[in-house]
This record gives structure tokens, sequence and C-alpha cells, in this order.
């Protein structure tokens, strides 16, 4: 079920496999900041897939990601409530200090279990949970950041489909995070930020198989 | 278009992962009546996992055995199903908003009742009774604390920390709007903090499930912070439907900083009393 390489607005050709994506995980860390306002910002307001971020900050009270990112964005972008119905057109972001977790029946749940890799929220069990309950039908996608948290999700990802993307290492302004992801997974693509972009794009023009 | 995903037409029906799970937590009903055949999936499943490794069991089937055929072992599971993580007075706000809206209407009332559900080792139930002594509320009240964890409990009722929790939890009851010293209510022996049990001399602390077990008092105000984000929808309702019974005409449920009665089959029960900060009133005529 292989689709042809299909070519985006820019020079870059990704090949774009599998089933069609119903959802997509990111992960990023430190100069993650700016990598998702090199991202986030090109979506349309109705852009079709669901997209779950984790983004480590230190672990104040209060996250402002959603509302920084919602000024910005034209999709909507909130930060995750217990239970939310995941939508489509819509971006959440892990509120601080909540792991961030997809259940089967498609809702998102929050949780305080301990930190995994120092994190919480933690990439990983955003994507572990994701794939458990998207299977080969989520991506995931590791940007910048300066710890090894992503690698074991983004693997788990893979493992059930064949879509993942990390930043290019030498692109992001902390690779640590990359290199683990590519170590994790080294058929991964690496992608630079704007070609991550166009790729979310051309992701929802793949048909079904 | 409906802005709702569909369910995975991808996931296989009958995954043995899922079975497995499925059984073993009807095995942990059937022999110990803990029941967490409601809770959130994506968390138990990852937690049960750990579980599987520390015990060193290949599959959860082999888990379901041992914890079948060793009782000892349900009490270390346990740790691993529930969470207990927990500060004096977590999100101040919270706090600060009962004080200084919640508060004036409890005022109204000659005795209180307040129920703590999931009160996990004890934070929250001290940071209500010193709220409640700073407000001059402490003699009417009542408070009820309940967990399933009975190690939680202990330790929620000996009200004993680690010393180097309490910069976070003083820092708290500061932004709460605390109008006393939190070391007033504390002595340090052994490195430890341990609170004043005068605090807890109008709490009854009891073993009370919000799956299995039923209404037990009319109370004012619900406290359940952080819990429900372990159940999943139908066993919220079910722990909400508790609270809503309990609670007098107009009195007040508050939960954790991230849960909502927004998903709620009950959510019309109850009004919006202060959305920031997930207070509710139950309506006059729920
Ligand atoms: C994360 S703690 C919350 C502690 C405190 N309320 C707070 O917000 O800081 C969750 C607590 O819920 C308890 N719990 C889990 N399932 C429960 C149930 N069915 N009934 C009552 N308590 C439950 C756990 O044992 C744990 O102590």
């Amino acid at each position: 079920m292989k689709k042809s390489a299909i070519q985006p607005q820019g020079q870059t050709v990704i090949q774009v496999t599998g089933v069609p994506k119903e959802a997509i995980v990111i992960g990023a860390s430190a100069g993650g900041v700016e990598a998702l306002s090199a991202i986030l910002p090109h979506l349309p307001a109705d852009y079709p897939i669901p997209v779950m971020v984790v983004i480590h900050l230190p672990p104040d009270r209060k996250s402002l990601m959603a509302e920084l990112f919602d000024a910005k964005c034209a999709v909507a972008v909130r930060e995750a409530d217990d239970k939310v119905p995941i939508e489509r057109s819509t971006v959440y972001f892990a509120p601080a200090d909540y792991h961030l977790l997809v259940e089967t029946d498609r809702r998102l749940s929050l949780s305080s279990e301990e930190p995994v890799l120092f994190s919480r929220p933690a990439i990983d069990i955003l994507f572990e949970t994701a794939a458990d309950a998207f299977g080969p039908a989520v991506t995931g996608i590791v940007l910048s950041g300066a710890n090894k948290d992503g690698a074991a999700g983004l693997k788990a990802i893979y493992d059930r489909g064949d879509q993942v993307v990390v930043q290019t290492p030498d692109q992001a302004r902390a690779p640590d995070m990359p290199l683990a992801a590519l170590a994790a997974v080294p058929q991964a693509r690496t992608l630079p930020l704007e070609a991550i972009a166009d790729h979310l794009l051309t992701l929802h023009r793949a048909e079904a198989p | 278009m409906d802005a709702k995903i569909s369910p995975d037409p991808h996931r296989p029906v009958g995954r043995t992962d899922d079975i497995e799970i499925r059984l073993l937590l009807e095995a942990i009903f059937q022999k110990y009546h803990y029941d967490f055949r409601g809770y959130a999936m994506a968390s138990v499943k990852r937690r049960l996992n750990q579980a599987r490794q520390k015990f060193g069991c290949a599959t959860l089937s082999a888990l379901q055995d041992r914890v079948l055929h060793e009782p000892e072992l349900m009490t270390e599971l346990l740790s691993f199903l529930t969470v207990q993580v927990s500060e004096l007075f977590r999100d101040p706000q919270y706090f600060r908003t009962l004080r200084e809206k919640v508060i004036p209407h409890l005022r109204t009332y000659p005795s209180l009742k307040v129920w703590i559900a999931g009160c996990s080792t004890g934070e929250e139930l001290y940071s209500f009774a010193i709220l409640f002594r700073e407000e001059g509320l402490e003699s009417r009240t009542l408070f009820y604390a309940t967990d399933i964890n009975p190690e939680a409990l202990k330790k929620a009722e000996a009200g004993i920390y680690d010393l180097d929790r309490l910069k976070l939890f003083t820092e708290n009851h500061r932004l709460s709007g605390g109008k006393s010293s939190l070391s007033d209510y504390y002595r340090t022996a052994y490195g430890a903090a341990v609170f004043d049990k005068s605090l807890r001399k109008n709490c009854v602390f009891s073993d009370h499930s919000l799956a299995t077990d039923a209404v037990f008092a009319e109370t004012h105000l619900c406290s359940c912070r952080n819990v429900l984000i372990y159940f999943d929808c139908a066993l919220q309702d079910r722990a909400i439907g508790l609270f809503q019974s309990s609670l007098i005409r107009k009195g007040f449920l508050g939960l954790g900083a991230k849960e909502t009665l927004r998903f709620s089959r009950r959510s019309e029960a109850f009004s919006e009393f202060a959305r920031g900060e997930r207070l509710y009133q139950k309506r006059d005529l729920a």
C-alpha cells in the first residue's frame, strides 16, 4: 500500500506512505517554541488532522503555550482538558505538569503519574498512547530538545506504522533530542522545519489505499 | 462535517493486550473488590506494564496469576494502580477562590460538612483545615477525607511530610491568600514536618471508593481533585452523581485544574461558579 512520491509546494520530495493520517503528535523541548513557530502557523484553519503537542517547560503553574499559539495560528489551539474528544482542525497542548495521553475512544486524558526522563508532560507517554490508540493512522514528529524524551515513543509509532519525522539535527537549536530519536528510529525522515510544515500539508492529501 | 473523529477502523478487535488487561482488572475486582474496570485505560495500561516488569512477569496474564494467588502482591499493585501525587494548597488560585468566593456562602450555614474525595496522603485535607481555621469556620465544620488506598489514608492521618517539600507548600499557602504563617501549623522532628493534630480533630478519614461505594452524608462542599482524570467518562459520571446526591441544594463542587463537567452527562445539574478554577454549584432543582 505504498503510495508514490508526492511533490509538495517546495522542492523536497516526500514519500507519503501507508494509511491516511488521523492524528499528528509532536514533541519538543529546548528550542521547541521557535521550532513550533515555524510549523503550526502554516496550518490552514480547516486543517483536518488533529495535532497533539508536548513541549517541555519549566514546571511553572500555568503554560501559556496554547494562548501564545492560538494568537499566531489559523487552526484552533487549545490546552487539553481531561477527556476532551479529539476534534479536527485543532491543536492540543499538554497542560503544564500533566502527562497527556490518548484513549482508544479518541479522547485525551491527563495524568500526574511520575515524570518520565524527568519530564512531565513526557513526549514518550503521548507518543506511546497515540500509537496504541491510532495504530498506523498517527504520525510522530520530534523537534529540537536537549534530552532523550520522545525517542522511545517515536519507535512505538514507527513500529505500528511508518510515518515518523525528526527535525534535521544540524538545524535544531538543541540537537540531542532529534539525535536520540534518530538513534532509536534510523529510518525516520530528517527534515528541516520548512519541509516539516510542507509535509503536514501534504499528509491529508494522501488518499486511502 | 462532524468534527468528532470516528472510532479507529484499524484497531483490531480482540487484541491480546486489551484482553489481558480486561481479564486482570476483572480478577482484581472479583478477588479484592477494587474496581479499576472503569478507569482511563491508557494510563492504567502503562502502569500495569510497569508493575509487570517490576514483578518480573513476562505477560499481564502471568501477573494476573500471581495477583490471584499472592494477596500480598495486591497491596503493592495498588501503588501502581493509584497515583499518589499531591501538594499542600496545590493550585493556590483554587484555594484563593474558595477563600474569596465560596467561604462567604459557607459562612451562612450554622454547621458544615466538607467531603474531600481522593484525599491521597492528606495534603488537600490539611490545606482545607488551615483555610477553614484562618477563616474562622473550623469549629463548625466536619471533614470527610476518603480514598481507596489504605497506605495513603494512613499517611494522611499521620500528617507528616518531608521537610524538603515545605518550601513549595509555604509558597503555595502564601499564594492562596494565607493569613497566617504555615509554620504555625507544624513542628519539625526527625527531618520532617509534623502537622498539628488539632487540624484533623474534626476529620473522619475513611476508605471509600467512588467506583463502588454509595453516598454516606449530606455535604455542603465536595472537593475531588485530580481523581476524575484517572476515570473514563462513565465512571466520572458515577462519581459526579455521588457528589450531586451528597450536596445540599446550592452546594459546591470543586475539581482539579484540568478537570471539567463539560463532557459529563450530569453537567446540567451544576452551574459554573468560578470557571477558571473549576468550581461548580449544584443547581436549585438538581
Ligand atoms: C493524584 S491523587 C489526588 C490527591 C489530591 N486530591 C490532590 O489533588 O492533590 C489521586 C487519589 O485518588 C485516589 N483514588 C483512585 N481511585 C479512587 C476511587 N475509586 N475512589 C476514591 N479515591 C480514588 C487515589 O488513591 C489517589 O490517592
